[in-house]
């Protein structure tokens, strides 16, 4: 389970970065939404794996427990990744329509390539 | 801890307090923002004074209040016999100067602004010489070092003050940085960072290894703000600034804290041979360096900065000796200094002020012009050149007499010589002072026609040439007892040696060497016009040119750096980042030992191996197709619900909820923004750029992955089992992780809220913004119409999201009471109930809905975080610490146990804020269809069968 766990951060991680490293704003804010996933994961894994043991205390007799913790800040980092996905969204869209262009790199070479394909 | 203790940070406070002031007075008119800086230096004057009788007695005066003692930090005082001497000369310098600058600044310079720096400039040289902690006797030298930096650059409109003013702060501050290296150094020698404990450790320190080390940094630190050889060069520069900060910069304060550094450090850096033949030798260079260059410079603020730069050579050179003798001699020319460099300072700018040059070439004869001046350029210039009768000849026989018995490397002349030579020069240069502006025949070139200036002008410098002279004549009976009291202190304690403050010792070597010194100079000045013409053409290096070509180059690395790291290309800082990452997290892998495995691993059930397979195609897929954006959002989707399943599987619900319920709605956000965006990405990076990103993201995703399981197959404790002993007993809630978010962390909770309001906000700005500018005409010119739906709103998605509404409402609500005990939450809760709201939106559009609408999402956001606030607050009334928490539990019949308390307050301010978050950035986003092109409805879908009914009635009728 461990190995499953571990292997699906790395793939989400891999794929994240590959397409944050794209050149269009789309990509990366996909790439940004698989990096949240895969950090997520991985913060909830720091409180290592349990199965049937939510940290729900019961009433009745001794249960196991998994970390509560890392669930605890996993459950906000969710949260407010969706406000920064969102932030970004808007600020990638403004880009979009006041430039008609959805590129983010500023660089000279990309701005002349920009004026190759526009033209 | 003696009574007037307490005096001593209210008079470390004062200047700061009193530099608010001058600011807002000068609207009153120049002479009160002038008294109104005196008030404040007057008033640390008086309460220096109350503290001066216990000085004096030997008694060390020490207040102290402890901040971060694991650091050593802590807002410490003291005062003894040198601390005090120094405070008393810059309190006092400071009023005199205070006056001097009233009269000298003219009508156009900002005064209010001058004052205010000066009395921060104040403020920071007290707080080197009465600071007891040295981490903040740090802090203020590096004031100093900021704050002089507006002094010298007060002339803004000058481009020299502005580089002088760069370059003194490029190599005081480089210095400073130096010396806290240094300093930090010996704290950990000693084992504390306050100087009174520390002075108590010389034989420690010097006997450790890093004795070097530190005495070498702090001596940069010491070298660099007293412009001893080879720092000595910002000093001339900074004569770009006006008159009065010259004269207090450099005869009292800035360039005196490298000497007092100097002598405070004395009794434990002294002594060795490294420290005689670092300080010793870079004092006697500096002073035969620094008063041959005097001799040869003809702007009479220049000839004073080069005697300045000398005389600190002579001081640095007289702690360098070793002794104690020559530490005392170096005291007593500290306070002689002081009163005839300042005083020669500001006759300098009333020669300035009065004849527009200081040009001594276009000078001379001034002294019928302006007697007044003269006599006290006069009376202070032979002071500078050791002529009885004067202070100055008393502190050079001194010091000629420590120098006489002092050898170099086995020689016992070199120190001697070099001394006469010094002195020689020095007598030169004096007297060039006085012959060539104020002897000789009166000129009738004079850019402007001098005459004395205002009795405000000259009171100060008259008022040290009154000292001058009383010191020279009886200073056994004027200095003697606070000699003896701060170079008691420069020593540290003990006998003090033997020395005598008289003007006759009888003829003596140093008598000698002082008159070979007098007659030379008159020699070398009868002389001054050959010397100087082969001076001139002599090859010199320049310090300036040096400098600017260092700083130059360095400049070109940095942009060079800066360049090749920030090109203006995300994609690249993004590689950067990522590749430093992973390069600096393998460094610590390898650099660290790893825990032995201590968990077994659990088994994996087909049914996980299915989930797992699903997500690893699905990301693979949004890699390889992400070009087409609608499929890649639908796979986004895809891994969002395996995430949240994984969550569900491996006990935690709440993050499930969570999870799913962001999903959703970061997808419908996502739809929203695609409608308006290009729904392809073309084909842009060539192959091999391509295949470095593969090979970065598979590198990253590796580590990324060894790391999560290096983590899983290990136990190891944290504080997780207090919160799941506490959660029932201390914050009354049975779901421990929203007790965590509400209660324990809930500090926490509520700056996270408080994040989410704010991301709502700023989205809704940018739209505010957006739409307000050319892009809303774009807007309105671009062409969706292939786009759009020809059915809109269907009928079937309007007739159920109505349905849906209360059951989705009532859903968030249980979810949202229940929370505490059961998996649930505020958190949840909010965006379940904002989802429900979206799906009216999306059924029934964007107007429809809107006027609906009760609740503004601003309002929203506010009361949310308000309401939490509240109830952290109300914690106060109850005596207890913000958000702690108190609560009780509800038995209501008919519906489940719940808990109400302070927390449940708390998690309804988390819910608004979430909702009013949610809903807020979604709105916003739905805006831009409005400005493209979207017609409103007001019907609630777009074909209502009830309305054909109707019309199919009326039209049979």
């Amino acid at each position: 389970m461990e190995l499953v766990v571990a292997s699906a951060v790395g793939v989400l991680t891999a794929g994240g970065v590959y397409l944050i490293l794209r050149l269009r704003a789309f990509p990366v804010i996909l790439g940004l939404a698989l990096l949240s996933y895969a950090v997520n994961v991985f913060l909830f894994a720091t409180g290592r794996l349990a199965i049937n043991a939510p940290p729900v205390l019961q009433k009745y007799g001794e249960a196991a427990y998994t970390d509560p913790l890392p669930q605890a800040l996993v459950l906000t980092a969710i949260v407010i990744s969706f406000g920064m996905t969102a932030v970004l969204v808007m600020i990638a869209l403004g880009a979009y329509i006041e430039a008609d262009d959805d590129r983010i790199d500023m660089t000279g070479d990309d701005e002349a390539a920009g004026k190759d394909s526009t033209a | 801890m003696s009574s007037g203790s307490s005096l001593l940070p209210i008079i470390a406070i004062l200047p700061f307090l009193g530099a608010l002031v001058p600011g807002v007075m000068i609207r009153a008119g120049r002479s009160a923002c002038a008294t109104f800086t005196a008030i404040p230096t007057i008033l640390a004057l008086v309460m220096l004074g109350v503290l001066v009788p216990d000085v004096m007695r030997g008694e060390v005066i020490q207040w102290r209040v402890e901040w971060l003692p694991q650091l050593g930090l802590s807002a410490s005082f003291f005062l003894d016999g040198l601390g005090m001497l120094f405070a008393g000369m810059i309190l006092g310098m400071g009023l005199l100067i205070t006056l001097y600058a009233r009269f000298y600044l003219s009508g156009e310079d900002p005064m209010g602004q001058f004052y205010t720096y000066l009395l921060l400039f104040q403020g920071a040289m007290l707080g080197i010489v009465i600071s007891d902690n040295i981490l903040l006797l740090l802090i203020f030298w590096e004031l100093t070092s900021l704050t002089s930096f507006l002094l010298i650059g007060y002339w803004k409109h000058l481009p020299e003050g502005r580089q002088g003013a760069r370059m003194a702060l490029a190599v005081t501050g480089a210095g400073g940085l130096a010396m806290i290296g240094g300093m930090l150094i010996l704290g950990q020698i000693a084992g504390s960072y306050e100087l009174t404990e520390i002075l108590t450790q010389g034989d420690a320190i010097k006997a450790s290894e890093w004795y070097l080390p530190a005495l070498i940094l702090i001596l940069i630190g010491a070298f660099t703000k007293s412009a001893q050889f080879p720092f000595h060069f910002w000093l001339p520069h900074a004569m770009a600034a006006p008159t009065p900060v010259s004269a207090y910069l450099h005869s009292a304060t800035m360039v005196k804290a490298g000497v007092f550094l100097m002598a405070r450090m004395w009794p434990v850096l002294a002594g060795t041979d490294a420290w005689f033949y670092i300080v010793a030798t870079t004092g006697l260079v500096t002073m035969v360096l620094g008063a041959l260059i005097a001799i040869f410079k003809d702007d009479l603020k220049a000839l004073l900065a080069f005697s300045t730069v000398s005389h600190l050579g002579l001081l640095t050179m007289l702690l360098g000796f070793g002794t104690k003798f020559a530490a005392i001699v170096a005291v007593f020319h500290v306070i002689n200094h002081l009163t005839f460099k300042a005083a020669l300072f500001m006759s300098a700018g009333i020669v300035d002020h009065e004849a527009h040059t200081r040009d001594i070439k276009r000078l001379g004869g001034l002294a019928k012009l302006m007697p007044i001046t003269a006599a006290i350029g006069m009376v202070t210039a032979l002071s500078m050149a050791g002529i009885p009768l004067f202070n100055g000849f008393l502190s050079k026989e001194m010091m000629l007499d420590a120098a006489s018995e002092t050898a170099w490397a086995g020689s016992h002349w070199a120190v001697p010589a070099a001394a006469t030579l010094g002195a020689l020069l020095s007598v030169a240069y004096s007297f060039r002072f006085i012959a060539h502006v104020f002897l000789g025949p009166v000129r009738d070139d004079y850019p402007s026609k001098p005459h004395d200036p205002p009795f405000g002008m000259w009171a100060a410098p008259a008022f040290l040439a009154v000292f001058v002279v009383l010191i020279g004549v009886l200073p056994a009976v004027v200095v003697g007892p606070l000699v003896a009291v701060a170079g008691g202190a420069v020593i540290g304690g003990g006998e003090l040696p033997y020395y005598s403050l008289k003007i006759w010792h009888g003829v003596n070597t140093a008598l000698i060497m002082s008159i070979i010194a007098v007659a030379g100079g008159l020699v070398v000045l009868s002389l001054h016009r050959p010397l100087d013409r082969l001076w001139q053409a002599a090859p010199r290096p320049e310090a300036k040119v040096i400098f600017d070509a260092l700083i130059d180059a360095s400049a070109a690395v940095t942009g060079w750096v800066t360049r090749a790291l920030h090109n203006g290309a995300i994609s690249r800082y993004l590689a950067i980042f990522v590749v430093a990452t992973v390069g600096l997290g393998i460094a610590a892998w390898n650099g660290g030992a790893l825990a032995p495995r201590t968990r077994e691993m659990l088994p994996i059930p087909p049914v996980v191996a299915v989930g797992w397979v699903l997500l690893v195609v699905a990301t693979f897929l949004v890699v390889t197709m992400h070009r087409r954006r609608f499929q890649a959002l639908v796979l986004i989707g895809v891994i969002g619900l395996m995430v949240s399943v994984g969550f569900v599987y491996l006990s935690a619900p709440d993050l499930a909820l969570t999870q799913i319920s962001v999903e959703t709605v970061t997808i419908m956000l996502l739809l929203l923004a695609l409608h308006f965006l290009p729904k392809t990405t073309p084909l842009e990076s060539p192959l091999w750029r391509r295949t470095r990103d593969g090979v970065i993201a598979v590198t990253a995703g590796v580590a990324v992955a060894g790391l999560a399981m290096a983590f899983l197959m290990r136990d190891f404790s944290s504080i997780s089992d207090f919160h799941l002993a506490n959660s029932y007993t201390g914050g009354g809630g049975t779901n421990v992780v929203n007790v965590i978010l509400v209660d324990f962390r809930g500090y926490d909770t509520y700056g996270e809220i408080i994040v989410l309001g704010i991301a709502g906000l700023t989205i809704f700005a940018l739209m505010e913004a957006l739409l307000n500018g050319p892009a809303a005409r774009r807007l309105r010119n671009a062409d969706f119409a292939n786009d759009r739906s020809r059915d809109r709103h269907p009928l079937m998605m309007v007739i159920a999201t109505r349905a849906m509404m209360p059951i989705a409402v009532m859903v968030g609500v249980y979810i949202f009471l229940r929370g505490h005990n059961q998996p649930g939450g505020g958190f949840v809760a909010g965006l379940v109930i904002s989802i429900a709201l979206l799906m009216q939106y999306m059924a029934s559009g964007f107007a429809w809905t809107q006027e609906r609408k009760r609740i503004e999402y601003h309002a929203m956001i506010g009361w949310g975080v308000v309401v939490a606030g509240l109830t952290g607050v109300g914690a106060w009334l109850a005596g207890k610490p913000f958000l702690t928490s108190a609560y009780g539990y509800i038995d209501l019949p008919g519906i489940e146990e719940f808990g109400l308390g302070s927390a449940f307050l708390f998690d309804l301010g988390v819910f608004l804020t979430v909702l009013g978050a949610v809903m807020l950035m979604l709105y916003s986003l739905s805006r831009i269809a409005r400005y493209a092109g979207e017609t409103v409805n007001v019907e609630p879908m777009d074909y209502d069968p009830s309305s054909r009914v109707e019309a199919a009635r009326n039209g049979g009728e």
